[in-house]
């Protein structure tokens, strides 16, 4: 795209060096990146190895490796594809209550101010401290994390999506409506297809909420999850297993985060909306 | 010259949060077949509330709208809208967008749908018909606008100061565009322009709206013998319909 700027035959010299120094820049940004973690675990290593921290206490990553590799007999995988589960359940049914919600607010103006305080009040609420009420009511188990993961994303969903809704281009809505559009109808050709960017940026902020939620969740109930083997590694002293724990939901959240990249990539480029 | 519209004695009072609104008061005109009408005045005098109403899209206080003889209810498939901006929907291809109006009102028959495509095709956009709109120019994004207006074959044309967000080059080309386009179908049209030379470019008549409450200050029948808006422009009568419409509108800074 950039090409038809240059002469023929080839950059210009102006051109040329700045694309280098874009590249170099760009090279030197990653390098630090990779440095940095090289520089933290190998400090890691190396404070344990010579004492300089307790290894017990702040374990290490040999350690962490060494956790790792007996996967088999701790059962990390399967700690870690409950925590997975139960975070993309919690995340589903939290945007799909929450677009369907919205819907509902958006249809009704009415409701919309009715609810307007308690929506307020209720996306100001910490949704951890509704944990033991949560227990109570569903039932101590997966039930009650999934519903932990779904209350603390439910309110920003609807709260986000329904201020995409009304925030929708007005001109939009009138061309739809001079083609005789319904209520339904200018909702599903017009406004929902208009907040896509509003779902995927909700979406994003929700992966990691959801995530929150399910270990706040596994913290209190769980019998097996990487929040349960937190806490527990954390109860009998067992370091390794904690930062090991800890480490793979780093991984996770940044995986789940970049699956919903993703998914926005692929349907955004479907659309043709990117 | 068989008549199309229609308006008697419309008027319009709405209630806003610091009062009561006279937005329109007894507007009268009427529009014959292949007219092009331009409602001029200043801004806030209720011209795009007007077209509204003509477009069945909120019903006059008092006072009726009769569309070929019959009273106005609510939108009509013979009335087309075009507003300022293309409102073309980014994530549909230029086709999809054409086909919006048609199957927005369960219009989708292969004749309709034929229709469209040909529509395209004799205004140049054909090859254009699977591109989306943002790599389509201004120009070319306003006549796939018109498109998907005259795709449920209206009629009547309303053209909501339907070139001001284009740039000024442009905006002279687009009007000559569409000008020629609805002159070639025999369209009916109204339009609202806050540009007096766009106006008088395009119209047969220019219809002078008062400021609040609206009503018709003047009517002028443009009499340009030329083809083309471009060419009325440089017709030496245009500065003398200008002047006397200036002076209708009673500009104060």
């Amino acid at each position: 795209m950039f090409k038809k700027f240059s002469p023929a035959g080839g950059l210009s010299p102006a051109r040329a060096a700045y694309l280098a120094e874009q590249q170099r820049l760009g090279l030197l940004v990653r390098l630090c990146q990779v440095g940095l973690l090289i520089f933290f675990v190998a400090g890691w290593e190396i404070s344990a190895r010579l004492g300089l921290i307790d290894s017990f206490i702040m374990s290490s990553p040999a350690r962490v490796l060494r956790t790792l590799t007996n996967l088999r007999e701790n059962g990390l995988m399967l700690h870690v594809g409950i925590t997975t589960f139960e975070t993309l359940v919690g995340f589903g049914l939290g945007a799909l209550l929450g677009n369907l919600l919205a819907f509902i607010l958006w249809w009704s103006r009415f409701l919309a101010r009715v609810a307007a305080p308690y929506l307020v009040v209720l996306n100001a609420l910490p949704k951890i401290a509704l944990g033991p009420v949560i227990i109570v009511w569903v039932g101590a188990g997966m039930q009650a994390i999934i519903v932990m993961a779904l209350a603390i994303s439910l309110i920003v969903t609807v709260l986000e999506m329904l201020g995409g809704f009304v925030s929708t281009d007005r001109e939009l809505i009138k061309m739809a409506e001079t083609f005789g559009a319904g209520r339904l109808q200018t909702f599903v050709k017009i406004i929902y297809p208009s907040n896509l960017h509003t779902l995927f940026s909700s979406l994003k902020v929700n992966i990691g909420l959801s995530l929150v939620g399910v270990i706040a969740g596994e913290f209190l109930v769980s019998r097996a999850g990487l929040g349960y083997l937190i806490v527990y590694g954390g109860q009998v002293f067992q370091m390794d297993l904690v930062m090991t724990s800890v480490l793979l939901l780093a991984l996770l959240a940044a995986l789940l985060y970049g699956g919903v990249v993703l998914l926005e990539r692929v349907v955004m480029k479907a659309l043709s909306q990117s | 010259m068989r008549e199309v519209l229609r308006l008697e004695d419309v008027s319009l009072t709405y209630q806003a949060e610091n009062g009561e609104v006279h937005a329109l008061e007894s507007i009268s005109f009427s529009a014959g077949k292949g007219e092009l009408i331009a409602l001029v005045g200043p801004s806030g005098c209720g011209k795009s509330t007007l077209l509204s109403i003509i477009a069945g899209l909120e019903p006059p206080t008092s006072g009726k709208v009769y569309l070929n003889g019959a009273p106005l209810r609510g939108v009509s498939n013979q009335v087309g809208y075009m507003l300022q901006k293309d409102n073309l929907l980014g994530w549909r291809t230029i086709r999809a967008n054409v086909l919006l109006g048609l199957e927005i009102r369960g219009m989708m028959t292969s004749g309709n749908i034929a229709y469209a495509d040909e529509l395209l095709e004799s205004y140049g956009l054909a090859q254009f018909a699977d591109k989306y709109p943002a790599q389509l120019s201004g120009g070319m994004r306003q006549r796939a606008a018109l498109i998907r207006t005259l795709a449920i074959r209206p009629d009547l044309l309303l053209l909501d100061e339907a070139f001001s967000a284009l740039d000024y080059q442009t905006r002279l080309a687009v009007t000559d565009d569409v000008f020629r386009i609805l002159k070639s179908m025999g369209k009916t049209a109204i339009m609202v322009t806050h540009d007096i030379p766009e106006g008088i470019s395009m119209a047969e008549r220019v219809i002078v709206i008062s400021h609040r409450p609206g009503r018709v200050k003047s009517v002028h029948s443009v009499d340009l013998a030329a083809a083309t808006p471009l060419e009325r422009r440089s017709n030496p009568a245009f500065a003398g319909y200008f002047n006397t419409i200036w002076k209708e509108l009673d500009v104060h800074v």
